[in-house]
């Protein structure tokens, strides 16, 4: 959708106001959201992907050595995956101001 | 490391049918119960949505977080809506009409006040319609999307906006209602219940519901941290305290059979799972105890159940009755 | 081959849903539609129709069963009366934002207190729920406008639901001689439904996005657009059915309106009573008329003004009261469409036939004597309530 919201017209809009472009929500940022984020100390990380599991955004994702990671753009920093991380890789710490 | 490296990346579905960038609330249990339940569904599935939290998340004009056809219309009507897709599905492939793909799966989900208080009838007639449907309950435990007010499904004693305790009252005056019970009771052919923090229970369990014909019912708690008043982190830890204390049991119901998923020797006392909640902070010392002795009164129930499914399973052998104590 | 039977017209209904091969029937039973679905039950448990049949446990249920047929691009009917079309009431609002569906609504009144028998507060009850409305006054009308209504409602330019209105026990429960068309000649008058973004996997769209106040106005702004345009729709299906089977429905239809200066206006099977009435009327020389309103929704205000402008009374008959507002719900519609005219007529607004009270031609004639009265000594009350004991 490249229009911002206040330049959408009627007939932007389809039939019934059905969305036909699956999964378009993924365009909004959710990573704006954060007060905390997750660093990690990948040496302890064994690959099993239970962040990735339990992660409710769905944002975590191997990255190229095969480390779980997640990904800013939508990481909303509830700090789940700091929880669950057996290993203990994930540390969360308060996201500054940029 | 090889034989680790089979968990999560190989052994669930990558795709993210409820994609990230939905407005769910930070550490919200509900939307990793929607994201993991899709993970044991194949993507030939047509999901019908009740108002509520997961459809408000995920539609905001004019975007969508879901990958599959999805349809939101009222708040009550969720099981009626996925009837008529489920029958329009049948006759057209029975008619050559539409170019429906073979083996698709019709989902119907809504929240615990859309399933068990305004949802309940119209879910009762597809359940007693034998539609080739599967129900699941995303049990938050009460109103949320609206800011937290009780429904039949919010435990007794919890502060909700319209339960508040005070000098004449204690919080939630009622019981949490039965939905498990209620849908075995329209002799359906699956129920379970279930909660993303046994995420392998679960996905195997929306996967059986999903590929059992006819009508199945899964009830999964959904742990909310805005609505329960925990912290964001420990709501997958939260889940796992309810089912070891013994107040979110996990089981299942094939053909009216009942069967534990967990063997649990012994139950946590409720007090772990209540102290970190802010919504019972108030409880007194009486209630507290009196929700422990229903907890263990209502398991026992519920292991006596499974015990006589599992001795209807065995057939004949009268050795049954020696293995008691084993339980 | 057509054939020419007499049968009651509920059946007649079911029998017409039949020729146009409908998918999927939800079905909930309320008198006096009740022979409609029980009809339709039959047909489809001998296989005469090849259909999903959706005993549902409620009409809020009935409609929603509706919505997720239609979305998934099935041919949808189903069938209510009075309580029911108010249980169903927050659904209608749903369907009519984008799926066609086509309901038959054997008008009743709405308790309380209880009736089962006919009058229109039910319909005026659902005035703006954005339906297509059409209301039928006899049999041939009721299947006739039945094949139409699958037609107009899922028409690309369209994709409404259709409301088709017939007087419940006054034409529901009486057999007429009715004229069937062939499944064939139906079938090459009414192609297959093709939803154009239905429900399915191979190509997911997502149906009932909520709409924050950025957008919420332009969406219903859309949907009226949409309904008012599909009056050019209604008026080419007419057109074609005519055409094919030779009968010709319009929004307005005039009846014997050649010199009159009194015109009463109409709605359903009370009509045919009150041509009666016109032509013994005229035969005795009085200068009166009949319009007969079809086209409910969208409301045809273009064919109504050119109908009346031109008499010097109007009287109306509304089959239903709008308490405490402007009571006759039809009189008000039309003194509003008639509001900017420079030259209109005297508009009396008459309640009756409320409940299943039956109007006989004598007590028509002396509606329109009243009314020619009333209009030219002016009233006290906004509206006259005919056959009330005092």
């Amino acid at each position: 959708m490249a229009k911002a919201e206040n330049e959408l017209t009627w007939k932007d809009l389809e039939i019934g106001c059905i969305v036909t472009e699956p999964g378009s929500a993924r365009s909004y940022s959710t990573g704006t959201w954060r007060s905390q984020r997750p660093t990690y100390d990948f040496s302890r990380c064994i690959k099993c992907g239970l962040c990735a599991l339990y992660c409710p955004e769905g944002c975590i994702g191997p990255n190229k050595e095969g480390h779980f990671e997640a990904n800013m753009y939508y990481c909303k920093g509830c700090g789940i995956c700091a929880r669950e991380c057996w290993p203990r890789v994930i540390t969360m710490v308060e996201e500054e101001e940029k | 490391m090889e034989k680790l490296s089979l968990y999560v990346p190989k052994l669930v579905q990558k795709f993210e049918k409820f994609a990230p960038g939905h407005r769910a609330c930070i550490g919200c249990g509900e939307a990793l119960a929607v994201r993991m339940a899709f993970k044991a569904i194949g993507r030939n599935v047509i999901v019908a949505n009740a108002t509520g939290c997961m459809e408000i998340v995920a539609s905001q004009l004019p975007n969508i977080t879901w990958e599959v056809p999805w349809i939101h219309t009222l708040f009550e009507n969720t099981s009626a809506v996925a009837s008529g897709v489920e029958a329009a599905y049948k006759v057209m492939r029975r008619k050559g009409l539409g170019e429906l793909p073979e083996g698709t799966k019709i989902v119907a989900i809504g929240g615990d006040g859309g399933t068990s208080d305004i949802g309940i009838q119209s879910l009762s007639g597809a359940m007693e319609r034998g539609h080739d449907f599967t129900y699941i309950c995303f049990d938050n435990e009460g109103y949320m999307n609206t800011g937290t007010q009780r429904s039949s499904a919010t435990p007794f004693g919890a502060r909700t906006t319209t339960s508040p305790p005070g000098k004449k009252s204690i919080g939630q005056f009622s019981w949490k209602k039965d939905m498990p019970a209620i849908a075995a009771a329209h002799n359906i052919p699956y129920v379970a219940t279930a909660t993303p923090s046994y995420p392998f229970d679960m996905m195997e369990k929306v996967a059986k519901a999903v590929a059992t014909p006819g009508p199945a019912y899964v009830h999964v708690l959904s742990v909310c941290p805005n609505g329960w008043g925990t912290a964001n982190a420990m709501t997958v830890r939260m889940g796992r305290l309810a089912v070891e204390c013994g107040m979110f049991p996990l089981y299942e119901i094939e053909n009216g059979t009942y069967k534990m998923s967990l063997d649990l020797p012994k139950l946590r006392p409720v007090t772990d799972y209540l102290k970190p909640q802010v919504r019972f902070r108030h409880l007194s010392d009486d209630n507290v105890k009196k929700i422990q002795a229903r907890v263990e009164l209502e398991y026992q129930k519920l292991l006596e159940k499974a015990e006589n499914g599992s001795k209807k399973s065995k057939g004949n052998r009268k050795t049954d009755t020696a293995k008691k104590s084993e339980r | 081959m057509t054939t020419r039977v007499g049968v009651e017209v509920s059946i007649a209904v079911a029998d017409a849903v039949k020729l146009c091969n409908a998918d999927v029937v939800a079905a909930y039973p309320i008198t006096p539609q009740t022979h409609i679905v029980e009809h339709l039950a039959e047909l489809v448990a001998n296989g005469e129709l090849e259909a999903e049949y959706i005993p549902v446990e409620s009409e809020h249920s009935a409609m929603s069963a509706c919505l997720g047929s239609s979305a998934t691009g099935a041919r949808t009917f189903t069938a209510t009366s009075s309580q029911g079309l108010a249980l169903m009431n927050e659904v209608l609002f749903i369907a009519s934002g984008m799926l066609p569906i086509v309901m038959a609504v054997a008008n009743r009144a709405l308790s309380s207190p209880l009736s089962i028998w006919g009058d229109h507060s039910d319909v005026m009850s659902v005035r703006d729920t954005g339906w297509v409305q059409i209301f039928v006054e006899n049999g041939q009308q009721a299947i006739d406008n039945t094949i139409c209504a699958f037609k107009i409602g899922e028409d690309k330019r369209v994709l409404l639901p259709v409301m088709v209105h017939l007087d419940g026990f006054n034409l529901t429960h009486v057999i007429e001689p009715i004229i069937f068309p062939e499944e064939s000649e139906v079938a090459k008058f009414l192609p297959p439904n093709k939803y154009p973004l239905p429900l399915n996997p191979n190509k997911p769209v997502a149906m009932g996005d909520f709409a924050p106040p950025f957008i919420f106005t332009e969406a219903k702004w859309a949907q009226e657009f949409n309904i008012e345009k599909s009056k050019a729709v209604v008026l080419e299906v007419w057109d074609q059915f005519a055409k094919a089977f030779g009968r010709r429905y319009q929004p307005v239809e005039k009846y014997k309106t050649e010199g009159a200066k009194t015109l009463i206006l109409t709605m359903g099977s009370f009509s045919e009573t009150a041509s009666v009435a016109i032509d013994e009327m005229r035969a005795d020389g009085n200068e009166v008329g009949q319009v007969r309103l079809r086209l409910w929704r969208p409301f045809p205000f273009e064919e109504l003004r050119q109908a009346v402008q031109n008499v010097d009374n109007l009287i109306i008959l509304d089959r239903a009261v709008s308490v405490g507002g402007p009571v006759g719900p039809v009189a008000s519609e039309v003194k509003s469409a008639l509001y900017g005219l420079a030259k209109r007529p005297k508009v009396v607004s008459f309640v009756g036939g409320l409940g299943g009270r039956d109007i006989t031609v004598n007590s028509f004639k002396d509606i329109i004597k009243k009314g020619i009265d009333i209009a030219r000594t002016g009233s006290k009350t906004e509206f006259e309530v005919y056959g009330v004991r005092e």
